[in-house]
Formats: structure tokens, C-alpha cells, sequence
């Protein structure tokens, strides 16, 4: 079973549990499907009703027909990815029934996920898993939360050194982001990011950090909330007016959002740029080649040729190319989202310093990594993210990957009980159901 | 040079390749191809098109496609041909592209506001503006007999035809415009990367309604040029040019998926079918070939650039 639901919405339930299935004769369905269903679920005690169209079920019947799915391929394994990232908390519940209906079946469920409580509440055995590395199994009825949150942090690998941390060059606000809010999951985050500081924020998979980002610099609408830049107020923010005001996002994925592939390496580095840099309208290529050499060689790019085909170059070469675009024009703030994910040792260190660097020269920045020793690392002051908002302002130099780890669960699970927070964090569902909340206890 | 190498150099100019052989073997077969008179005849006759490929292309790189280019060239010609009659010649002419510019437009609103892809949008549209063009003309041929009308396809300036000259100069403005704008580098952002050229600040609906415009203009120009010609405006007139249009810029090697391309490859895929007709009329073969031939070059030129280029 997949984290996203793979039904097909316009088919009824017993004709998605059945698909591929289906009884013929001479390639004429047998329409039989209800009536096997109707047995499946007597045998397995999930009741659902066969003839209702998938898509106007709520998400855990439909998640009940992705077993029951499974069952009819009389499968004796059976893994669930994140199968309650987008339930109720009653919903939860049924889930957990069913698994253990399962279980006394004598079925083997294996149940993937990021929510502690869940997997304390439900399995017999856990297995914990870093960095693709097994770290242990054992009985869950050994386990408490914490014992849990220490497996996962380990022994730190062999980190490179960050460079050092230089204060912030002066005591004024740059960026100043509150209770921003928005429909793609950002539900109050509040920041602010002085002159020639480093801040980070920190959160969990699909907490929203790169949602919260996007929000900033108007890639998605915002709803509610308001964010200033040197005491300004900045509304009716777009991506160009954006970089107009000095203020830029390095997007996470580069190949997806970053780089144009089928594009030079120089055409890359100016693309957000081309309005400021030729006032003409006409592209000088001296200009831009001198541009583009000047930043190839502050990044140590290899090859270094500005007329190269940036989808030859190795991920750490994009990555630089990629930062250096947005640095062509001297942004006042930057965002960087995953700044080394998917790259070399060298060029993670070279990123590392040039973030440092562009900070000693005054640029606020924010960044935002899935590697909490990366932001403590590398920034002044964090901010901790749980489902789309900031709870917690922290101090990196008190802090381990072990607090933290351990601060974001609290979060996770205050937000959980606290039904006051916990209606507010409903989690997109893909159905347009957005009332669903995400609460487990 | 390695075979990595040839094997690019295939790819990229696969269509240079296949003129050079054809311009060959007609050469060889007959004594009236390789002529001044003749080269310059397959220009002046293709050269609506050319300026509808020329065009074309930038809405293909930009990721898009123009279905409605042929039924925009009807409305240009009907038009041209009813304001040449009823009002004036030299108004008509002009009007032609002003109005596949206005056309083109509308495409562009209609691909960014509905947020469809182009390639059904511009089906629906072709269908409205043929639509248009035949309520317009009454379904009747307009036959427009005047020599301030019918100057723009006959004529020649020394000794070129004049439709060889727009043919020209539209061209290198397009393809200057392509290569060495700030404009060019969005519309190569837009169809390697949509998101990526937004998270870069581009607007995009503005580029891609750009690219509609410009070939509804060229359409619009096309479509003067051959009204002017034949001295007649029809609402059947450019049935089918889409698609020669569409086959002439993918004959060249520009990218079906975007991003990728240049003006003078579709040139040189509209002159390859040129090639291909004109020989069929220069060897007195069966045109009843013509066709099967045309296809089985496209698919030719079309196998080898796409021969392992695409990740």
C-alpha cells in the first residue's frame, strides 16, 4: 500500500478491489465483482458498500478498499506506507482494528511511518532505519518514544566541519514574516531574519518548510499573514517582484525546479536576471560570459565552461550552478531550501562556506534543510516547524540533533491532543476534503 | 571524430543531410532542377509556409502547439480579400496579418486563462475562426482582379520575388529574436522548464501568449501573400498548412517536447518538402506516390535525430 491512495476515483469499490482481477469468458466481464467482494469482506469483517463510487468515500474507506485489495490478491504481506498521514483520528483507529484483524489472520503487516504514538500503539515488533541503514528491531513492548528518537539519531556520521560562525553584522530586521498562512498547508508561521544572519528552520517530512517558503516569496498565494522586508510591507508578492526586491528562494529540487536542462550553463545563471542585467532587451554575450566565469569560479564549478550542458554535470556542479544563479545579482535575502541535498562531500563544504560567506557580507538567509545537524550547523538561531507552523525559536549552540529530534515529537504529539491545534492541522488529503484532521493519541 | 560524435552530427543535421542527398540525386535525374529559375520557384512558392513554420517554431519550443495556424490563414485571407473589395486594396493586404495577430492572441488568452494545453485549445479555436471565415465569405469565393491587390505575390524586387524577401526578413527577425533576446532565452525557459522559469520570476502565460501571437501573424502575412497571389480569397484556403507547418519544424529537429530548436531548421524542413514535391513534378513521377514518399522521409528524418537523443 502507497502513501498516496492509487485508486481509480471513478470506479466503484469492488470494481478497484478487483481491477486486473476481474472474471471473463471470452473477454466479456463477468460482473461478478460485488458478490466477491460481498464474500472477501465476510471472511475479512471490513464492511464497505460495493456498488459506491471511490471517489465520494471519505480517505480511510478508500484506504480499507486498498486492503481489502490486498487481500483479494491473498497477499501474506502486507506494507502500509504512511497509511494515516491523512486521517482522523477515529480513522486511525479503524485502521489500527483492521491491522490487527489482519494480524490474527496470520497475516504479516508492515507498517511504515513517522508517527511514533501509531507505531507504539499497534506493532509487535519495530525496526528503525537511518539514512537507509537498519539501526535495530526489536519488541515494540521494549520501546518507549524516546528510546526511539535515540535510535534514529545514532552516532553522528562523519560530518564535515562547518565553517565558523561568524555574528550577525548588525542588529536590524530584513525580513520580518508573521502568521503567514495559505492553502498548500502553511497554517501560521511567524520569523524574522536579521542583516548577515544565518536562520534555520527545522521540521519533519511534509511539516511545510518548503511550503512556508514558497509563501514567502509569493510562489504560492498566501491567505493570511504579512511579511516586511527592511520594515516594509510587502504584499501582492510574486516571484519576479521577488528577486525585483532583492529577495530569492534556491529551490529544493533542482532538476525539477531549478535548472533548465536543455539549457547552457550561462543561460541558466541569468535566467532570473535577464530584465536587470540587459536593459536592452538584446543579450550581450560578453557580459554574460564575464558574469557567468566570475561566479563558475567563486563556486569552483567543474567543468568550467559557461557554454557547457548543465545536464552533464554532476549533481553537486548543478547544485552550484543553481546557487550561482541566484547570487548573480546580489540578493539582500536568500532562501535556501535543501541546499546540498543529493551532493558530494567537496561540494557540500564549498556551499557550506559560500552560505557563511554571503552571510558575513550582510545577506540574511534562511535555510531550511531535512538534516538537522546541517541547520545547527550552519545558523544563528532556529525555528522548529510543525504541521505548517513555527512553535518553537531555538538556539542551535544549546541544542543537539537528540533535543531537537526529541522537541519536534513533543510538537507532533502536543498538537496531537490539544484538539483546539489539532483541528486546524487537517493534511491535504488529494480529494478536496480538507476538514480532515491528522490526530492520533 | 568519434562515433559518439558522428552520430550527433547525424542527429543534429539529419535534415541538412537529406537535402544535400535529395538536391544529389535530383541533380542527377534532371537537367532543369539545378537552376537559378528553379531554386527560386520552390522559394516563392513555399514561402507562405516558411513564414508559418518560421513562426510555428517558437510556439513549439515554448512547449506549445498551433493547430489553428491554417484556419487563422483562412480568416486572413477572406478578409484581406472582402476589405480589398469593399474598401481598399492596400488596406486589405494590410489588415491580414493585424487580424491573425489579433487571432493569435485570443489563443494565447484562451491556452493561459482556461490553463488548457494548446493543442486542444487551438483545435477548438480553428474551428471557430474557419467558422468565421466561411459566414464571412458567405462560403463563396471572393475573387479580388486588381493589380493593387495582387502585387504582393506576384511581384519582384531585383529580380526576387517579393514574397522570397518578406520570406527572408521575417525569418532572421524571428530567429535574431530567438537567439539573441531576453525574449528568445524565456521562450527556450518555457518549454525546457515551465517551473523552473516561474520560480524564476518569468511569467510565463505572457511568453506563451507571445509565441500564439506571433503566429497568428505570420499566419495572417502567409495568408496576404497567397490571397495576393491567386487574386482570390476562400474560407478553404491553409486546410490542412497546420500540419505541413507542424511536420516542416519536427522535419527540421526542433524538439517536440520544447526547449530545444532553431527558425532556420524549419526552413530547412519546409524547403525538404518542397524538394520532395518538386521533384515529383520535375521527374513526371506518379503523384500518386507523392504522399507515401513525403511520410517515409518524415519518419526518416524524424528516426534519426530521435535515434537515443532523448533521456
Amino acid at each position: 500500500m502507497h502513501q498516496e491512495l492509487q485508486l481509480v476515483p471513478e470506479m466503484t469499490v469492488a470494481e478497484n478491489v478487483f481491477l486486473g482481477l476481474e472474471n471473463e469468458r471470452w473477454g466479456v466481464l463477468a460482473k461478478d465483482e460485488a458478490e466477491r467482494l460481498e464474500a472477501l469482506m465476510r471472511s475479512s469483517g471490513f464492511a464497505l458498500d460495493p456498488g459506491s463510487v471511490v471517489a465520494d468515500l471519505p480517505i480511510a474507506e478508500q484506504q480499507k478498499i486498498e486492503i481489502l485489495r490486498a487481500l483479494a490478491r491473498d497477499a501474506r504481506v502486507i506494507v502500509m506506507d504512511e497509511p494515516t498521514s491523512s486521517l482522523s483520528k477515529d480513522e486511525v483507529g479503524q485502521l489500527h482494528e483492521a491491522m490487527r484483524t489482519l494480524r490474527d489472520e496470520g497475516r504479516t503487516v508492515i507498517y511504515v511511518s513517522h508517527y511514533l504514538e501509531d507505531i507504539l500503539a499497534v506493532t509487535d515488533r519495530v525496526t528503525v532505519l537511518r539514512d537507509g541503514v537498519h539501526v535495530r528491531t526489536g519488541p515494540t513492548s521494549d520501546e518507549t518514544r524516546g528510546s526511539l528518537v535515540s535510535a534514529m539519531l545514532g552516532r553522528g556520521k562523519t560530518e564535515t566541519p562547518f565553517p565558523e560562525k561568524v555574528p550577525p553584522v548588525g542588529r536590524e530586521t530584513i525580513l520580518d514574516v508573521s502568521e503567514l498562512g495559505n492553502e498548500a498547508g502553511v497554517r501560521g508561521a511567524s520569523l524574522t531574519v536579521g542583516k548577515g544572519e544565518i536562520v534555520g528552520l527545522i521540521g519533519l517530512v511534509g511539516s511545510g518548510r518548503s511550503e512556508i517558503a514558497r509563501a514567502i516569496i509569493g510562489a504560492d498565494p498566501a491567505r493570511t499573514g504579512d511579511v516586511m522586508i527592511d520594515g516594509r510591507p510587502y504584499r501582492r508578492r510574486t516571484v519576479a517582484e521577488s528577486a525585483r526586491r532583492g529577495l530569492v528562494m534556491v529551490p529544493e529540487d533542482r532538476r525539477r525546479q531549478g535548472l533548465v536542462m536543455t539549457m547552457r550553463v550561462r543561460a541558466n545563471i541569468t535566467l532570473p536576471h535577464l530584465a536587470r542585467i540587459f536593459r536592452t532587451g538584446m543579450i550581450r554575450s560578453g557580459k554574460e560570459l564575464s558574469r557567468t566565469r566570475e561566479l563558475m569560479e567563486y563556486f569552483r564549478v567543474r567543468p568550467a565552461d559557461p557554454d557547457g550542458d548543465v545536464s552533464r554535470f554532476s549533481g553537486g556542479n548543478q547544485q552550484k550552478v543553481l546557487f550561482g544563479k541566484w547570487l548573480a545579482e546580489k540578493p539582500g535575502i536568500v532562501i535556501l531550501d535543501e541546499p546540498s541535498r543529493g551532493v558530494d562531500v567537496g561540494a557540500r563544504e564549498r556551499i557550506h562556506q559560500a552560505i557563511a560567506e554571503l552571510a558575513a557580507g550582510g545577506t540574511a538567509i534562511l535555510v531550511i534543510s531535512s538534516e538537522i545537524s546541517e541547520v545547527l550547523g550552519l545558523a544563528h538561531r532556529a525555528y522548529l516547524i510543525d504541521r505548517g507552523r513555527t512553535v518553537e525559536e531555538i538556539d542551535p549552540e544549546a541544542h543537539s540533533e537528540a533535543t531537537v529530534l526529541s522537541a519536534l515529537f513533543r510538537h507532533q504529539a502536543e498538537s496531537d491532543t490539544d484538539p483546539g491545534k489539532g483541528s486546524a492541522a487537517g493534511t491535504r488529503t488529494g480529494t478536496g476534503e480538507d476538514d480532515r484532521v491528522q490526530v492520533t493519541a | 571524430m568519434s562515433w559518439h560524435g558522428v552520430q550527433r552530427f547525424l542527429q543534429n543535421y539529419a535534415v541538412l543531410i537529406l537535402i544535400v542527398l535529395l538536391m544529389v540525386a535530383l541533380s542527377l535525374l534532371s537537367d532543369s532542377f539545378l537552376t537559378f529559375r528553379n531554386l527560386l520557384n520552390i522559394l516563392n512558392q513555399n514561402a507562405p509556409l516558411a513564414i508559418m513554420a518560421s513562426a510555428m517554431t517558437l510556439v513549439i519550443i515554448a512547449g506549445g502547439f498551433d493547430l489553428s495556424v491554417g484556419a487563422i490563414f483562412a480568416m486572413g485571407a477572406v478578409s484581406s480579400a472582402y476589405i480589398a473589395l469593399h474598401v481598399d486594396p492596400f488596406l486589405g493586404l494590410f489588415m491580414a496579418p493585424i487580424i491573425g495577430l489579433g487571432l493569435g492572441i485570443i489563443n494565447g488568452f484562451a491556452i493561459t486563462l482556461l490553463n488548457v494545453h494548446s493543442f486542444l485549445a487551438t483545435i477548438a479555436t480553428s474551428l471557430i475562426f474557419r467558422g468565421v471565415a466561411i459566414v464571412l465569405s458567405n462560403g463563396r469565393l471572393i475573387p479580388v482582379r486588381m493589380d493593387d491587390f495582387t502585387w504582393l505575390g506576384r511581384g519582384k524586387i531585383g529580380g526576387v520575388f517579393i514574397a522570397v524577401w518578406i520570406m527572408a526578413i521575417f525569418a532572421v527577425a524571428l530567429s535574431f529574436a530567438l537567439t539573441r533576446t531576453t525574449f528568445g532565452r524565456r521562450v527556450f525557459s518555457v518549454g525546457g522548464n515551465e517551473e523552473a522559469a516561474i520560480l524564476s520570476g518569468i511569467r510565463t502565460h505572457r511568453i506563451k501568449i507571445a509565441t500564439f501571437a506571433l503566429a497568428g501573424l505570420a499566419a495572417g502575412l502567409a495568408s496576404a501573400i497567397a490571397a495576393s497571389r491567386i487574386s482570390l480569397g476562400q474560407a478553404s484556403a491553409g486546410t490542412g498548412m497546420e500540419l505541413q507547418a507542424i511536420a516542416a519544424v519536427i522535419l527540421g529537429g526542433t524538439s517536440i517536447y520544447g526547449g530545444k530548436g532553431a527558425v532556420w531548421r524549419s526552413l530547412a524542413g519546409v524547403f525538404l518538402l518542397a524538394l520532395i514535391n518538386n521533384g515529383f513534378n520535375i521527374l513526371n513521377a506518379d503523384p500518386f506516390y507523392r504522399d507515401l514518399t513525403t511520410g517515409l522521409i518524415i519518419l526518416a528524418a524524424i528516426g534519426i535525430s530521435a535515434g537515443g537523443a532523448r533521456r
